[in-house]
């Protein structure tokens, strides 16, 4: 409340000044508020989480600096190597699934049949479940003897899996949640972008006698690729940060196969509060979301090019 | 009717049903297991629907004085996490919007991409030297993480689409710049105000990772708590189960209510809180 009060009158003063007509009319006054809050919770973490980074901080013990010797701990760190395996396998899985499952779904969200707004509703439900509670339910559902999972496979033949519950299987049944939890992004982003292709490509198309396939493969799918794009970013963000879903059901077992950076970053810095350590971790964290970022832009790119290349 | 058409329209069906069956099946096995007692969870095959129905698994869970608690806990925090956003966020959307400093919307990106776990330690000392651990203050604040960028970034983009014309006009009849944004722009911004509120509240409610770090046993929200019984009654699964529909019962009906919302906040923006 004070925050506002505070710049009404500021922006008030600099209206009452002469040349108001004269010079482009600031507008700081509304955003200083953000600005002193998006610099105490945003910016000022990140400089102190650097600066712990260079130092030696545990909770209890006094601080030195150490410069960059928590970096060089990491590049003989097994465990965060082996973090880094797991995550970016988790996070390849949960970007390609949910695309592929999401167009899909975009497509037929995208006919017209009675109750569509409705069911798109029920279908985006996961997304906005609260994740902790859906990861009770799901461990549930993964139970060996008495979940319903191996009960369903049961009923088409396959044998009980130990789902999370053995090294093999702990990250693809992670996956299958997080597939399950994201794929509704994907959709509405995807759907948004069907709404914006003309129907002259189509109605040509149906004239030529195209496939339902063709129609797709060559119509639907270049037009929608700026957002798929930007869905498989946004996934690719998402999933690399994953935290909810994998420490609620597994806390990165069984052992330490389900343990991604993020789950790995937790026990550093809130079990063992080696806080020196664990800024470290964080800022490699940040700047592989970073570069894997760079590398899906560039990827792109390179598509762009080599698209027109083979256009002219 | 072509044949044609009759196989087209059965796919579409077909397809229709199993896109949305994952969700509707999950749910309503939560439903499912939270109605039953003891004997029909543990039961294999399956029970589906149960004959005897055990309300006493919501009474159970809400009956404990706790969960009233965390559940007073979870509003305090959301609410004044979402309230604050929407005091600074939507102001700082309106002049970002009018002063096209779109670079300034990569502090947002920034904030967008990194992971929560690294605002929580710089911000977990801060609050053990100013001693508000064990109150509801830090996760209050740490919230603003979540909510203050969904709030900026979605007025952003709904302040750049409403028209300059009328609040020009207002400014030349000697309105201040104040009175313009309180009586030109905000009452028409108040479509993208709902949605900014919607997701920063879902987001919000629904976050874990600071209240696992930052929550005392008083201090929990409804996610922590949640989480916390799972270590505690491994085996009860009605109740646990109960409590999952309870805590995130709000978060589905406002799903289906503000679908329209929702979905507009999020192909816009495509921000999420955590």
């Amino acid at each position: 409340m004070s925050a506002l009060t505070q710049s009404a009158p500021g922006a008030a003063q600099s209206d009452a000044a002469p040349e108001k007509e004269l010079r482009p009319p600031s507008y700081w006054p509304f955003v200083v508020p953000a600005l002193v809050v998006v610099l105490a919770i945003i910016i000022f973490p990140w400089v102190f989480t650097i600066w712990m980074s260079l130092n030696e901080w545990k909770v209890g013990s006094s601080t030195t600096f150490v410069g960059f010797s928590n970096y060089l701990r990491l590049t003989s760190d097994p465990r965060f190597i082996e973090a880094i395996g797991h995550t970016l396998i988790y996070t390849a899985l949960s970007v390609l699934l949910p695309l592929v499952l999401g167009t899909f779904a975009a497509v037929v969200f995208h006919q017209k049949f009675p109750g569509r707004g409705f069911l798109r509703g029920v279908f985006i439900m996961p997304m906005m479940a609260t994740p902790v509670a859906i990861a009770l339910v799901w461990t549930m559902m993964f139970h060996p003897q008495l979940g319903v999972l191996n009960y369903l496979l049961s009923l088409v033949g396959i044998p009980a899996q130990l789902w999370v519950f053995h090294p093999a299987t702990v990250i693809p049944s992670l996956v299958l949640v997080e597939t399950w939890q994201w794929t509704p992004l994907v959709m509405l982003i995807v759907l948004g972008g069907l709404a914006a292709i003309p129907s002259e490509p189509y109605e040509s198309a149906q004239i030529d006698g195209a496939s339902i396939w063709q129609v797709f493969r060559f119509i639907t799918l270049p037009l929608i690729m700026p957002f798929l794009f930007i869905a498989g970013m946004i996934r690719m963000i998402d999933a690399v940060k994953s935290f909810d879903i994998i420490f609620a059901i597994t806390q990165g077992g069984p052992g330490s196969a389900s343990e991604t950076i993020n789950i790995y970053l937790y026990s550093v810095a809130f079990s063992y509060y080696d806080l020196g350590y664990g800024s470290a971790i964080a800022v490699v964290f940040f700047l592989l979301i970073v570069l894997l970022a760079a590398v899906m832009l560039y990827a792109r790119q390179r598509m762009l090019w080599t698209e027109i290349a083979s256009g002219t | 009717m072509t044949p044609r058409q009759i196989i087209g329209k059965i796919g579409l069906w077909f397809s229709v049903l199993v896109i949305v069956s994952p969700a509707i099946l999950f749910f309503l096995w939560m439903a499912s297991l939270s109605l039953k007692f003891e004997i029909d969870n543990a039961a294999y095959p399956p029970v589906f629907i149960p004959e005897h129905i055990a309300w006493k698994n919501y009474a159970d869970v809400l009956a404990s004085n706790r969960f009233l608690t965390y559940f007073i806990n979870s509003l305090i925090v959301t609410g004044s996490a979402t309230l604050l956003a929407l005091l600074v966020g939507v102001p700082a959307g309106y002049g970002i919007a009018r002063m096209s400093a779109h670079k300034s919307a990569i502090v947002i990106l920034i904030a967008r991409i990194t992971p929560g776990l690294s605002y929580l330690i710089p911000l977990f000392l801060m609050f053990q030297w100013l001693g508000l651990l064990g109150t509801l203050v830090p996760q209050i604040i740490i919230h603003l993480v979540v909510t203050v960028p969904i709030v900026i970034w979605i007025m952003i983009g709904y302040f750049e689409t409403t028209p300059l014309e009328l609040e020009e006009a207002a400014l030349i009849d000697g309105a201040t710049r104040w009175q313009v944004f309180r009586h030109v722009a905000l009452p028409i911004a108040k479509p993208g105000i709902a949605v900014a509120f919607i997701l920063a509240v879902i987001f919000s409610w629904n976050n874990f990772v600071f209240g696992i770090v930052l929550a005392g046993r008083e201090t929990r929200t409804l996610p922590v708590a949640v989480y916390n019984m799972i270590s505690f009654d491994q085996l009860s699964w009605g109740p646990l189960a109960a409590a999952a529909l309870i805590v995130t019962f709000p978060v589905l009906l406002l799903t289906v209510f503000a679908q329209r919302q929702i979905v507009a906040g999020l192909t816009a923006g495509a921000v999420k809180g955590g």
